[in-house]
């Protein structure tokens, strides 16, 4: 039961990192991109059609780890206090950016929303990064000082960050430079599959400049994902055991690596292709980092208190159950409206009525 | 510790009322959309459907706030009440991951094909587009509604010995006497809210002497729905969440109706006055005798416990504000009733539409359907203290362990600039949609 409620939950993050991924990527091209009033309106629009029905999957989300990992909910979300507060203040940033944005005809109201919309979406994938970093690489669970715990077990509270903004030591802060890197992973690829998306859904004038960009950006991820990769070996040195013990798990990283490289000879490829690659990129990098930490879900860094793993941080069983008849039903229904509102999402955008 | 409470108390308090601006509106909007869609489909006059799409225009402005407001809801309860959310998430949040799965995916998907596709669809299916976005909201009040019942009156658990509640009676969640009562009351209440604004919409454009047409078509919806909804409010809901709450709550039904002691040959019921803690009584006191215990229990002469029967614990902790919403709250439901029975007369002789003062009245009335609504709620979460689960789990003891006081009161304060912020663009737009008005929708 457990397994099953871990796998939905991820498997709803990685389509809302696909899904609503392409909104920060496009926010983030929008940024540094898009410099005519043409442009800018089409590429806001790209994501601004379904940021709401794409953002659904991450309450969804939400909602299903607070019922089946209640102590995971619990821990990180107290003990990530204000990073998790910012992100909620960005969030909302970015979407009053791109719903108000076209409501009034001034230019100046324009500007100032399409910088909120392109900042709120380059710190979202910065801070998002920066999370699945501070996942991968542990916290001071218990909040340990001289090998003694000051909290239960289970709670900690991270500083933003330590003088050395070392990951090394046992009682890390939220930002050191691993997490950076991470944060700088995750905005090239959601910058790159925003551009695939932009390209893929518009006419926009500067498509052909966003494809010798996607190479260029891509060779960046490529360089830091293989530094990561190192550095967190250093970190936790038996991060790549599941991968020996169950080889099966390697399709998570095989992925990664095949739509990663694969990226590389996007130019000759149809549009849509373009974007279901950078989409698998995001899959395979979300998969392959719980894959190598499973069964856990969130690492100690040190010896006092045990890791939270998915056995010891769900809900009970009876719980568990009930909600697994429900849960199918659930997805089948939300598959059921993807699908109604699928011919609303294909075609090219530029012409069509953004409705206010 | 005691400000560490303190602080995140206020931030749930300010946070959660904010949001309940929106969705407030968002439930029964929904309603009347459906229905001016129903009656074009009837009828066959544009307008209603114009009708219908401008509406829709508010709805979603309106909607847009309510989500980005209540993402943060659900985050502070792991954030803020980390321990509360340890202990019950595996019954909590049962209802609360329903309603992420069930009803935003329910509204959202189809919101957008309301607002985009009609031309894509028959005007039947368009119908039923607005039908499912009304779903959808109600269905994401009935779960947030169910969770609610839960902390006044658990059901359906088990204490393990760590502390932690199991969910053993999934049915109970749903069947818990305290829901039901209290969905409906809730959902009129928002329906009263949304009427409201529908006839004060209406109201403005015949003063204004714009778009009269419609205005007398919203005027005359308005003030139907908005009868209709503010007499079921008092009775039978009103009336049957108060037995409950004598039933399930008797410390906090002392409290809220102000009866500081125990009167043995039946119970008075206040109408106005001003409770005095340091004394135990209430100052100015307008009263009825026995009305209370009548109201009640149908026995003109039944024991009520008052707060003397209480151990000073086991009482909310802010009798003079959950006092005071209580009786604003029922009070303007009664002034409801009153207003919205005067127009309807109005209606029936044909001369609403002329008799300005009360359309003047109509059109400022709209904040205080929001202000019941809230202390509406004031009522129930006041009353439910000190306790997060009632009897069970104390408010002190749900809090997250690690996060400081300094550390809430800076995100509340940051809270406030950006709600407030919200708030003023949240006028602004509303207000250039109701200037541009309904005949804007049709190109
Ligand atoms: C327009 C709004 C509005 C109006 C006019 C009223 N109510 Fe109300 N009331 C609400 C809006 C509301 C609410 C916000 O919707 C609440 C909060 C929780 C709930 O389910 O509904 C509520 C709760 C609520 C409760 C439950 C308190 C608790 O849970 O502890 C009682 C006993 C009443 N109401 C009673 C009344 C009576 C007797 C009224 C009229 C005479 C009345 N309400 C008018
Ligand atoms: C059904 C959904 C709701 C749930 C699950 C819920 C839950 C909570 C929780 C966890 C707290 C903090 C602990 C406490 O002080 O009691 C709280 C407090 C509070 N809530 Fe609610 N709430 C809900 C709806 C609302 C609504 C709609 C309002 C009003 C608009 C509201 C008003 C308040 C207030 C004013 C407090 C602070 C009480 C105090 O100061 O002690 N709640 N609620
Ligand atoms: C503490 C309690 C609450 C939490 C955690 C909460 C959570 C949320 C969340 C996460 C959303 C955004 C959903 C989306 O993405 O579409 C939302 C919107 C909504 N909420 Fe709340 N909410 C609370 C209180 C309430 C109450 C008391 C009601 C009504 C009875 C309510 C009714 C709605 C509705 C109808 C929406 C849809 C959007 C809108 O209408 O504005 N919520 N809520």
């Amino acid at each position: 039961m457990e397994l099953f409620w871990y796998i939905l939950i991820a498997l709803f993050m990685a389509i809302f990192f696909v899904l609503d991924g392409y909104d920060f990527g496009v926010g983030i091209i929008h940024l540094f991109f898009a410099k005519e009033e043409r442009d800018k309106v089409v590429v806001a629009k790209a994501a601004g059609l379904f940021w709401d029905s794409n953002e659904v999957w991450l309450v969804a989300a939400g909602g299903m780890l607070f019922m089946a990992f209640p102590v995971l909910y619990a821990s990180a979300f107290s003990g990530f206090y204000l990073p998790l507060i910012m992100v909620l203040w960005l969030i909302i940033f970015r979407a009053i950016g791109l719903e108000f944005r076209n409501l009034l005809p001034y230019k100046m109201w324009h500007s100032l929303w399409d910088v909120s919309f392109g900042v709120s979406s380059l710190l979202l994938a910065l801070f998002f990064g920066i999370a699945l970093g501070n996942i991968a690489r542990g916290v001071n669970l218990g909040n340990v000082v001289d090998g003694v715990a000051t909290q239960e077990s289970i709670y900690f509270f991270l500083p933003l960050w330590t003088n050395d903004f070392s990951p090394f030591h046992s009682s890390p802060g939220v930002i050191d430079w691993f997490t950076i890197i991470i944060g700088l992973i995750s905005v090239l690829t959601l910058a790159i599959h925003g551009a695939a998306w932009i390209i893929h859904k518009t006419n926009a004038s500067i498509n052909e400049k966003l494809k010798t960009v996607i190479t260029r950006l891509n060779i960046a991820l490529v360089i830091l994902t293989f530094f990561s990769l190192f550095v967190w070996q250093l970190i936790v040195p038996n991060s790549l055991d599941n991968f020996f013990s169950t080889p099966l798990l390697m399709v998570f990283p095989l992925i990664y690596f095949a739509a990663l490289f694969g990226l590389f000879a996007h130019k000759k490829m149809k549009d849509v292709h373009r974007f279901y690659l950078t989409s698998l990129v995001i899959i395979g990098g979300i998969t392959s980092t719980l894959a190598s930490m499973f069964p856990v879900i969130m690492p100690s860094t040190n010896d006092v208190c045990e890791s939270l793993t998915i056995y010891n941080a769900s809900a009970a069983n009876e719980g568990l159950s009930v909600a697994f008849v429900w849960g199918i039903i659930g997805v089948v229904l939300a598959i059921i409206y993807f699908i109604a509102q699928k011919r609303f999402r294909s075609g090219k955008i530029d012409d069509m009525d953004y409705g206010h | 510790m005691e400000d560490m409470l303190f602080y995140d108390r206020l931030q749930f308090a300010f946070t959660i009322t904010f949001h309940y601006i929106f969705p407030q509106l968002t439930m029964g909007l929904s309603l009347i959309i459906v229905y001016f869609k129903w009656k074009f489909l009837r009828n066959q006059i544009d307008k209603y459907n114009d009708a219908a799409k401008f509406l829709m225009k508010i709805f979603a402005i309106n909607f847009t706030i309510g989500v980005v407001t209540g993402i943060p809801m659900e985050f502070q309860f792991g954030t803020n009440w980390a321990k509360f959310s340890e202990l019950t998430g595996g019954i909590i949040g049962q209802t609360l991951a329903m309603e992420g799965l069930f009803s935003f995916f329910l509204e959202s998907s189809f919101l957008v094909l309301f607002i985009f596709g009609e031309k894509l669809m028959s005007q039947k299916m368009h119908l039923f587009v607005a039908f499912l976005v009304f779903l959808g909201s109600w269905a994401s009040g009935y779960l947030i509604l169910a969770t609610n019942a839960w902390m006044q009156h658990p059901v359906g658990y088990e204490i393990l010995e760590n502390g932690r509640y199991v969910l053993n009676n999934f049915g109970a969640l749903f069947s818990n006497p305290w829901l039901l009562p209290a969905f409906l009351h809730n959902q009129f209440a928002s329906l009263t809210t949304s009427a409201f604004v529908v006839a004060s919409i209406g109201a403005f454009y015949i003063l204004y002497g714009k778009y009269v047409d419609y205005g007398k078509m919203f005027l005359k919806t308005g003030v139907i729905f908005g009868l209709i909804a503010s007499v079921i409010l008092i009775f039978p809901t009103g009336d049957w969440n108060a037995k409950n709450v004598a039933k399930y709550q008797p410390a906090a039904f002392a409290a809220m109706e102000g009866i500081f002691e125990t009167e043995t040959a039946g119970s008075e019921i206040v109408l106005i006055g001003q409770p005095n803690m340091l004394e135990k009584k209430l100052d100015n006191k307008i009263a009825v005798p026995n009305v209370l215990s009548f109201l009640t229990y149908q026995d003109w002469n039944a024991e009520i416990a008052g707060m003397d029967k209480f151990k000073p614990d086991e009482l909310p902790d802010n009798i003079p504000l959950l006092y005071y919403s209580y009786h604003i709250m029922a009070g303007l439901g009664t002034i409801f009733i009153g207003i919205m029975g005067l127009a309807a007369f109005f209606l029936y002789r044909k001369k609403l539409f002329t008799f300005k003062p009360l359309l003047w009245v109509i059109m400022f009335l709209v904040p205080f359907p929001y202000i019941a609504n809230l202390l509406g709620w004031y009522v129930a979460e006041l009353g439910r203290q000190p306790y997060l689960v009632y009897g069970l789990l104390r408010t002190a003891d749900g809090i997250s362990p690690t996060v400081s006081s300094g550390n809430t009161l800076f995100t509340l304060m940051g809270f406030m600039a950006l709600y407030f912020l919200l708030g003023m663009l949240f006028l602004l737009l509303v207000g250039r949609v109701i200037n541009h008005g309904p005949e804007d929708v049709q190109h």
